[in-house]
């Protein structure tokens, strides 16, 4: 990894490694949260929530907890359905409850909401309401979710006598049976993908206020999409969407949990409606980790066919995934399994076949994109995983493996069997990088020499491609709004810039990258470009940032709105030169006549001239100022090889991740300090889930991970150096080439440790064992007892 | 942000200060010292306090490692930081070093006492882990004076002491005797967790025979657990691989673990005897001037 980078004094002018914007303010805590909002005459709510998974609500007693000094409003379920707020619909075509009316679905389902002075005032009124429930048996389990017996959890849908959820397939069955046939080797695998949590460190929050004299709302909340976000309030409490302002300030950490609409904000809003102030919700840690989205929790079976030599012919797959007690996903409408169908990964593979069926189970809902791309990460596991297997029964070099099957330059765009068009790629080349970069045969000595004195070391490859930039409007909605983005871009006379865009930080520095995309297209420098975001009055419409959509749709917005305005300044510039446009040649930043570069005007001359009194061409109207809506013409798709080496002690069983290779290849890079800290945040978050992350329940659905002590996430002490490296495949549909990398690390890393882990424990003839690896959970694999966790 | 139930305040500016406020406020007050585990437990309101008693002034008085002859005293208020960072502490007990190394974080242990440790009496708490391998004695103050308990005398059960409702647990005193070393030895899931199995050992040797041996285990039982069985196994005998694996045995035999997020009885009871043997090797190799 490389320590320089270019000092904010010599910055440069367009893409370079430089210092982020934004991080000034952070690191002097002049963040400003959703916490952090004050409002005058601010009452505060707090959410009572399910004690248990699967119950019948008898009665609700909100008398004791009115009675409190301090409290202004006690809501309950039964108070929302009067006003047909009861119910709200989730992104993916199903209904959640804002309260329980009926039954308690969730441990920590919301049931009621009190609204008082001061925070804790809320917080110990909700001990004053006594609820009573009476105890349903729980679906805790979801491979017996659709057993007959089952109790029936979504009683609330018509008709409905079983908690099946949906069915999806994809891929070509009978071709797919027919090379499974032919095969002469056929691996299958059964493999979980654990529930884990997005878990940011800022939790979910809200702040409403409804102005009851001119009829607007204005919500301050943690959302990743506040444009998306204000049409669905609009679309469903009936306010008009011109009066409402969904502002998103700074957001600590997203990675998926804070794209749906939670109960909570809901509640907020009805709550300021009703009380006529603003109110404010700010969710606790375990509320956050037992109540909000989810991600994964697929039960997958994969099988590859392949010939003797280690051709991969087919895929197949089933999966049963949990979608927890109401179907939350947030993916394109047309997507209920997201992106899985990419699963056929990085390989030139003839045939590929997945059956899904989806099940109710009591736990909390969501399914969201967790630093996944909509659901990426599951599928690139389960390919990595089972090229894996391939080469353990095949007795080959993974590596070699890959090598032989992954697919060739001249093969792009590639379509693949389940339909999936991959912009670009050099994946060999790619590979290789890691594999000098890791000094992969020397690794391997080091692990022949280990193995003889009975040392455990492994060394994990994966190779991913990933799907992002959603997308392109003739596939793909969420809700039915198209998925573009907007850019607006003003100069001033003075020649800074403001550029306004439709996506939304979370962490990944937008202020900066955006400023650089835009600083490469007209030569303004970023310092004097302010990136303005989060803010639905201030911004274009555009759905906002998760998939690694910002730099692949927004970022693409950004360059074309800077390209208008260069294309705006080129004719103001023939007036100012007076000279044809066919005579101007552009440098970065300024227009000179051909042939005479001392005859040049630069980018802030021609914006003074645009607001001034000077001639303009015919035409031409002054200012300096454009604005564009991207709609991608396709996804892009970034890849990356990823090379994990681990020792395991034998007599423990712990995990330590010694080193760590990642070559990514995102296209162009825009600021490569940023990629960098994108790919060690996902790396990072790779470890976590393959050795330690797992939101667990007991039996009766109780969730036993609700705090970071029991939800453990990686710390500096878990994980090695990143060792990063990079190949650059511009996207060739993309206007700058770029495809996005806020997610690889991600889908990339899981099945590079899990791979590195059983490559350790070859010598135990141990072939798969599942995440996450935790000593205890490995050592009962090593003595011939892998378990699933679910 | 996790809210904690209404409290009443008080801090206290010494001991006596602490008894008398103790006495007057009864069974619903609890000391605060590095809050490190009651602070969380209000916030998620699984103990519900009227009065937080806060001594954190009292680190002046009791807050020292005081090396003796025979013995180290240890005040009640001496922050895991100060025990990490003693140089005395560790040439006399390596078996603390080690120990702090791998408590929590360095947040924690900035705050965090050992007086706490000891009285919160997690079952899967380190040091009470290497006091109950160190034979340590604690002193109870209380309106009526001081008294002293042997570690197994001071647990009663998970989160439960010796120390009543008026008392406060001053120091701990940990005997010396010449000839011995000491390790400790850790697995957990991850940096700062709580352990899956740790293990304290204080090992003596005359020569190439040991006379006395101890271990301490944390996470596999109600308390943190010494195993006499092992002592007597270790005594008279020469320090040997064979007979730390038995040793270790025997270590898995006696505990108790239960099954839960952290591991299976079964990997509890194998790592109960892993870090009993590799402590004992770790502790050995230190009197004879060696560092594994």
């Amino acid at each position: 990894m490389s320590t320089e980078f270019v000092d904010n004094d010599r910055k440069p002018v367009g893409y370079g490694r430089m210092l982020r914007k934004e991080d000034p303010r952070f690191v002097r805590g002049k963040g400003r949260f959703i916490d952090d909002v004050q409002l005058p005459g601010m009452l505060h709510l707090a959410l009572l929530r399910a004690p248990i998974a699967h119950g019948r609500i008898l009665g609700v007693d909100t008398t004791a907890a009115e009675a409190h000094p301090k409290v202004k409003l006690v809501v309950t379920g039964a108070m929302l359905a009067e006003r047909g707020l009861a119910w709200m619909p989730t992104m993916s075509g199903d209904v959640q409850a804002v309260l329980a009316t009926d039954k308690v679905r969730f441990q920590g389902q919301e049931v009621a909401f009190v609204v008082a002075e001061d925070r804790y005032a809320a917080r110990d009124a909700l001990e004053l309401i006594d609820v009573e429930y009476e105890q349903l048996p729980a679906v805790a389990n979801v491979r017996t979710a659709l057993d007959p017996a089952a109790p029936v959890i979504r009683d609330d849908l018509a008709g409905k006598t079983d908690n099946h959820c949906f069915d999806w397939e994809t891929g070509d069955r009978a071709a797919t049976e027919a090379a499974f046939a032919d095969a002469d080797v056929v691996v299958s695998q059964d493999m979980v993908y654990p529930r884990v949590h997005p878990a940011p460190l800022e939790t979910c929050g809200a702040v409403a206020d409804y102005d009851a004299v001119d009829g607007g709302l204005t919500l301050w909340c943690t959302t990743q999409a506040p444009h998306a976000h204000r049409t669905l309030y609009a679309l469903v409490s009936g306010l008009p969407e011109h009066m409402i302002r969904v502002i998103s300030p700074d957001i600590g950490g997203g990675f998926g949990n804070k794209v749906p609409i939670y109960p909570g904000y809901v509640c907020a809003i009805v709550a300021s409606l009703l009380t006529g102030e603003p109110v404010k919700w700010t969710e606790d840690r375990s509320e956050n980790l037992t109540s909000t989205a989810f991600a994964r929790d697929y039960i997958m079976h994969g099988e590859l066919a392949a010939t003797r030599d280690g051709r991969i012919l087919a895929i197949r797959t089933r999966v049963l995934a949990d979608h927890g007690a109401f179907n939350g996903v947030a993916a394109p409408t047309n997507y209920p399994a997201g992106f899985f169908g990419v699963f056929t990964g990085s390989y030139d593979i003839r045939a590929a076949y997945c059956a899904m069926t989806a099940v109710y189970t009591n736990k909390a809902p969501g399914g969201v994109a967790y630093s996944c791309s909509f659901r990426i990460t599951e599928a690139v596991y389960l390919i990595e995983r089972l090229v894996d297997c391939l080469a353990f029964e095949l007795e080959l070099d993974p590596v070699e493996l890959r090598l032989a099957n992954l697919l060739r330059p001249e093969q792009f765009p590639y379509t693949t069997r389940t339909g999936w068009v991959y912009d670009s790629g050099n994946y060999e080349a790619t590979l290789r990088e890691a594999l000098r970069i890791a000094d992969y045969d020397g690794l391997r000595r080091e692990q022949r020499d280990k193995r003889a004195r009975g040392e455990l070391m492994g060394i994990g490859v994966s190779f991913f491609t990933e799907a992002v930039g959603a997308g392109p409007r003739r596939d793909m909605d969420i809700m039915g709004l198209g998925m573009a983005d907007g850019a607006e871009l003003r100069v001033h006379p003075t020649g800074k810039a403001v550029l306004r865009v439709s996506c939304q930080t979370q962490g990944q520095g937008h202020e900066t990258t955006f400023a650089q995309i835009v600083a490469e297209e007209i030569g303004i420098p970023p310092a004097d470009i302010k990136v303005v975001h989060g803010d639905t009055d201030q911004t274009p419409f555009g759905l906002g940032t998760y998939g690694s959509r910002s730099t692949s749709v927004s970022g693409a917005a950004a360059a074309m709105v800077a390209r208008k305005v260069r294309d705006k300044a080129r004719l103001i510039a023939s007036a100012m030169l007076e000279i044809s446009v066919a005579d101007l040649v552009w440098d970065k930043g300024s227009f000179a006549v051909v042939g005479d570069p001392t005859s040049c005007v630069t980018i802030q001359d021609i914006a003074m001239h645009a607001h001034g009194t000077g001639e303009l061409p015919d035409g031409v109207e002054g200012s300096l100022e454009a604005q564009v809506h991207y709609n991608p013409e396709n996804l892009t798709y970034p890849n990356g090889a990823y090379i994990c080496v681990v020792d395991v002690d034998p007599d423990t069983a712990v995990v330590t991740v010694r080193r760590f290779v990642a070559v990514d290849d995102c296209g162009t890079r825009i600021n490569p300090m940023i990629i960098e800290g994108q790919v060690h945040r996902g790396l990072t978050d790779g470890v976590g889930m393959a050795l330690m992350e797992m939101i667990a329940f007991d039996d009766d659905g109780n969730c036993l991970s609700g705090s970071l002590m029991d939800y453990l996430l990686p710390s500096a002490l878990e994980v090695p150096d990143w060792q990063t490296g990079f190949t650059v495949t511009p996207s060739p549909h993309h206007p700058i080439g770029a495809k996005g990398v806020g997610e690889s690390a991600t889908v990339g890393s899981p099945p590079a440790v899990v791979n590195a882990v059983m490559d350790a424990l070859k010598p135990y003839g141990l072939r798969h064992a599942d995440m996450p690896l935790t000593p205890s959970r490995l050592w009962e694999a090593m003595r011939g007892n892998p378990q699933p966790p679910v | 942000m996790q809210l904690p139930a209404p409290f009443d305040y008080e801090r206290a500016t010494s001991v006596d200060h602490t008894i008398q406020l103790l006495d007057r406020l009864g069974g619903t007050a609890r000391i605060v010292a590095g809050g490190h585990s009651l602070l969380p437990m209000m916030k998620l309101r699984l103990v519900h306090v009227e009065y937080l008693i806060d001594i954190n002034d009292l680190h002046g008085e009791l807050g020292y490692i005081r090396v003796e002859p025979t013995r180290i005293r240890i005040g009640a208020m001496t922050r895991h930081r100060e025990l990490l960072d003693s140089p005395e502490l560790r040439r006399a007990l390596p078996i603390f070093h080690d120990a702090e190394r791998v408590i929590a974080d360095p947040l924690v242990r900035n705050r965090g006492t050992i007086g706490g440790s000891l009285c919160q009496a997690d079952p899967s708490e380190d040091l009470s882990a290497v006091c109950t391998t160190l034979n340590a004695s604690c002193v109870i103050r209380g309106r009526g004076g001081e008294r002293v308990v042997t570690m197994a005398e001071l647990y009663r059960g998970p989160y439960e002491t010796a120390v009543g409702p008026a008392e406060i647990l001053t120091e701990i005193r940990i005997p010396l005797r010449a000839g011995g070393s000491s390790a400790f030895e850790k697995v957990g899931r991850r940096a700062g967790d709580w352990a899956v199995v740790s293990c304290g050992v204080a090992v003596w040797l005359d020569g190439a025979v040991i006379t006395d041996a101890r271990v301490g285990l944390a996470a596999v039982g109600p308390n943190t657990t010494g195993i006499p069985a092992v002592s007597q196994a270790l005594r008279g005998r020469a320090p040997s691989e064979t007979l730390f694996a038995a040793a270790g045995a025997i270590a898995a035999e006696y505990c108790t673990p239960v099954d839960d997020q952290r591991g299976s009885v079964d990997y509890k009871r194998h790592l109960a005897a892993e870090l009993t043997r590799r402590a004992l090797r770790r502790a050995v190799a230190r009197i004879d001037g060696r560092e594994l």
